[in-house]
């Protein structure tokens, strides 16, 4: 009878532990390569303004805030005349009010993990003003084959993220979701 | 139908297509109006067809531009941007009906796109004829 209460304890004390750390508040996300149990946590905050999806999300997928440093998103947000040469000027409200939800969001601003190496990736210098050539992005990719991304037209190009990373609007980016078009999951 | 009706029928969408009085869009309305006051006498759905499909080579573009280069050569398609590959939801209103609601929306594709696509901004009549063919389609 002893015995059955120390282990029914034991048991229950353990199945508490597991629950504590897998519905733990943790805004970080998880460890790399670990899930958490029961929900999916995002790497990078998620695009939550509905003038930058209708605005910017047009040409390209709705990149994150959390990926690039405040000051680069000024220098993209000034320079719509000629945005990676297209034109993509809006007017002055719209222009600054999106602005403002950039830099208040950017990866320098940010608690949540991948912002946070992505800063650690740069100095204090560095103005990067392309997600795809960000040094922490190229290290993360720096072993797929020119097949899966460049060669493959479903993908052209690493600042196709959402390609392969489904959740990339939602701050998801974790290895085990990837899924790459023509080819399926990545298989390390 | 009798032929009389059918004759007065069509003799009515033929006569408005050519005035743009076809367009059931208040947003193309006040655009076509606004062209009007900057002189526009006529629209011409045909002549927006051509447009649609006529090769720019405006300077700094490494390849010949059309509008069909992302929206294909028919607006009722889902088309694609050039650069991104990202899908682009067709133009024509009959197959999607937020297209050419809002003025505000029309007037800041108009001049991004015919600077990128022609080199400078599209003449009024250039986009009243743009507007009227593809209302039609």
């Amino acid at each position: 009878m002893k015995k059955i209460i120390l282990v029914g304890g034991a048991v229950m004390l353990l199945l508490a532990a597991g629950f504590q750390i897998a519905w733990s508040n943790d805004e970080e996300g998880d460890y790399e390569g670990k899930g958490s149990l029961f929900k999916k946590t995002p790497d990078v905050a998620p695009v939550q303004n509905k003038t930058y999806v209708d605005e910017c999300a047009s040409c390209h997928m709705a990149y994150p805030p959390g990926l690039l440093p405040a000051r680069s998103w000024q220098t993209l947000m000034d320079g719509l005349s000629n945005h990676f040469g297209d034109n993509a000027e809006l007017d002055p409200a719209t222009t600054a009010e999106l602005s403002r939800y950039l830099v208040q969001n950017s990866a320098d601003s940010s608690n949540y993990r991948r912002s946070k190496k992505i800063m650690r990736s740069l100095d204090n210098k560095a103005k990067p003003l392309r997600i795809s050539g960000l040094p922490y992005i190229q290290n993360k990719h720096d072993e797929i084959p020119q097949h899966f991304i460049k060669a493959n037209k479903q993908v052209g190009s690493l600042s196709n993220c959402i390609a392969c990373h489904q959740g990339a609007e939602q701050g998801s980016f974790s290895e085990r979701d990837i899924q790459i078009p023509g080819y399926g999951r990545w298989d390390d | 139908m009798k032929l009389s009706y059918r004759v007065l029928l069509w003799s009515v969408v033929l006569a408005s297509s050519g005035t743009g009085l076809a367009s059931a869009s208040p947003a193309v309305d006040t655009l076509l109006e606004q062209y009007r006051q900057q002189g526009v006498t006529a629209f011409d759905a045909m002549a927006g067809q051509n447009f649609w499909v006529q090769k720019f080579n405006p300077s700094g573009a490494k390849q010949v531009r059309q509008c069909a280069t992302c929206h294909t050569a028919n607006p009722r398609n889902t088309g694609k941007h050039a650069r991104t590959g990202k899908p682009i939801e067709p133009m024509a209103p009959t197959v999607n009906s937020k297209r050419l609601t809002e003025v505000k929306e029309i007037r800041k594709w108009l001049y991004r796109n015919c600077k990128w696509t022609v080199g400078r901004e599209c003449t009024p009549q250039e986009k009243g004829n743009l507007l009227i063919w593809m209302q039609q389609l």
